[in-house]
């Protein structure tokens, strides 16, 4: 069973937090990036790096370690944040986030960022690349397993729907998939741009064995991924019942903050209010 | 005349024996394209992903990334056209060790007409950095390309026809990807032919021979990285080039070789290919005759630009 201690909770409360003043502080830096769609998958990248993964930031392409892919690549701030606090590259290099010869690009691209596991940007295609890597643990007897955050944005994308039957057509039960319910994508109101509700029923239709939860609560996301271990035969998706920009008022379910960077007077509002959380913790 | 899938389907198979990470990813063209016999020996390395070639796509650059070698094959406007984003950012920007192999290029996949004739693959394909582009003349060389695509990293497309091709490069012949090859020397006149459009120049150059000219015939299987030195040394030679293709003149073959002399040695250039047009149903050879891909048309390029060259 998963520990879920209250030393526990509380230190990974810390960390979202900490991966959150880093979104926000290298968004602000870059004026461009995507801070609500980071914020929004903060607790779940904080779960999957400083509780689940096993990953060695010594070795970032040690052959056995579990693979995280990130098919929502504009949220890659919290993947750089994360990266960095798990000490895969300096923590200083964040705020080269979208410069001129940065490690780190505007999406994430393979290869040029330690621990960085796929390309992304569009949207769509990071279900089918964990496919792929899952047929090959599997192919090769190994225990390591693939999680897979994608964004509900890209639920829209058909490739997303053919890498479902594919991943139940192989029972891959060593495929997480956390699909980000923010309910918010570029242009507006997921369900007012292309509705996708029942969208549970609509996994559970693919085969896949579907969990949903609060994506902001940690005791549910820890069982969850523990659930999805236990499963077998069938890939688990986590619906995840998110807020974009979320851990920062002003910015909480605002469509503005998919894509807009904060102001030099929001920078200050938004890390006090990340401070303050950080303090009641 | 052989089939250039049943080569690919036995290198395959060859490969498999030799390398256990090679594995096959197909899209409900498996049994078409030969990659079904693969599945039987190697049913643990073979992945029918139905009609869903973004995802096949995909799936082999997760593979890859995992060191596996993935053939990722279908028809080549499924396994191009359809899929080209997700090659741009899963598997060329990755750099992944993903080899899309690709049937039914061009016209002569015949009666099923324009839709499933791919005339524009060779211009998607170079144009994407770090993509290697093979275009095999034959059978044989098909195969080649099969084992030479697997010996080298990083992503490569190679596209063949479904039709029958004549073999007119031997298996002893050696092969390397980013060398031309000359299978005809002659110091008149260059004819640079890729695909089922080398024979075709081979049998221009017995023509024009006849006529007195000594045509020299580069058969360019690697399209990218392109064999500029060998390009280059037939301009300065020969003083006149004839490309020949069985794709649209648009961004083929014809305008890469062009490239290339314009900046080095300039010379006179004839293009025989598809005229930035679409395709119809019919049978092979009644298409290149009628989209003028035929022995006769590079005869008569070959003339052009000697002419032209002449007049200077």
């Amino acid at each position: 069973m998963v520990d879920v201690s209250e030393e526990l909770i509380a230190s990974l409360k810390k960390k979202a937090v900490t991966l959150r003043k880093h979104i926000i502080r290298m968004t602000h830096n870059a004026q461009s990036g995507h801070p609500g769609g980071s914020m929004s998958a903060a607790d779940i990248v904080t779960a999957l790096y400083f509780h689940t993964l096993r990953v060695d930031p010594k070795n970032p392409t040690w052959p056995d370690r579990d693979r995280f892919v990130l098919s929502k690549g504009h949220a890659c701030p919290v993947w750089y944040a994360a990266l960095a606090e798990r000490g895969f590259f300096p923590v200083d290099e964040l705020l080269t986030f979208r410069k001129l010869n940065s490690r780190l690009q505007g999406h994430p691209e393979l290869g040029t960022t330690p621990g960085v596991e796929n390309a992304a940007g569009a949207e769509g295609q990071g279900l089918s690349f964990s496919v792929g890597l899952a047929l090959a643990a599997r192919m090769d007897h190994k225990p390591w397993r693939v999680y897979c955050v994608l964004g509900d944005g890209e639920q829209d994308v058909g490739q997303t729907w053919e890498a479902a039957m594919s991943s139940s057509k192989y029972g891959l039960d060593n495929l997480t998939a956390f699909i980000d319910r923010n309910g918010i994508q570029q242009e507006g109101r997921t369900e007012d741009i292309m509705p996708l509700e029942p969208l549970a029923e609509k996994w559970e239709a693919f085969n896949w064995h579907v969990l949903t939860i609060d994506g902001h609560d940690f005791r549910q996301i820890l069982a969850a991924i523990e659930e999805s271990h236990r499963t077998k035969g069938r890939p688990t998706a986590v619906l995840s019942r998110t807020v974009k920009g979320k851990g920062v008022s002003f910015m909480e379910n605002k469509i503005k903050y998919h894509g807009a960077a904060t102001s030099d007077e929001e920078l200050k509002l938004a890390l006090a209010e990340l401070d303050a959380q950080e303090a009641a913790i | 005349m052989e089939s250039q899938r049943s080569y690919f389907g036995k290198a395959l198979i060859e490969l498999g024996r030799r390398n256990p990470n090679v594995v096959v990813v197909g899209a409900d063209t498996t049994e078409s394209i030969k990659t079904i016999d693969f599945g039987k020996s190697f049913p643990d390395r073979f992945f029918q992903l139905g009609i869903a070639e973004p995802n096949m796509i995909s799936v082999a650059a997760g593979l890859a990334a995992a060191g596996k070698i993935p053939f990722a094959a279908t028809y080549s406007v499924f396994g191009s056209a359809h899929t080209y984003n997700v090659i741009r950012q899963n598997v060329a920007y990755t750099n992944l060790n993903v080899k899309i192999f690709c049937s039914h290029a061009g016209l002569t996949v015949g009666p099923d007409g324009a839709t499933h004739q791919m005339n524009e693959d060779i211009a998607l394909m170079r144009g994407i950095p770090r993509m290697t582009v093979l275009v095999p003349a034959d059978g044989p060389e098909t195969g080649k390309c099969v084992d030479a695509a697997a010996a080298m990293k990083g992503p490569v497309y190679c596209r063949f026809s479904r039709t029958n091709v004549p073999t007119i490069t031997s298996p002893d012949d050696d092969f390397a990807i980013g060398r031309a090859r000359v299978v005809r020397d002659g110091s008149d006149v260059t004819l640079i032919g890729c695909g089922l459009m080398v024979a075709r120049c081979l049998e221009a150059a017995d023509s024009l021979k006849r006529a007195g000219i000594k045509a020299r015939v580069i058969n360019l299987s690697t399209v990218k990285p392109l064999d500029t030195a060998t390009i280059d040394r037939a301009a300065r030679e020969t003083g006149g080039i004839v490309t020949a293709e069985e794709h649209t003149v648009v961004h083929g073959i014809g305008a890469a070789i062009a490239s290339v002399i314009s900046g080095n040695h300039p010379v006179p250039i004839a293009m025989v290919g598809v005229q930035d047009v679409f395709g119809e149903s019919g049978e092979a050879e009644e298409l290149l005759r009628k989209y003028g891909l035929t022995a006769e048309k590079i005869v008569d390029g070959a003339h052009d630009v000697m002419k032209r060259r002449d007049q200077k």
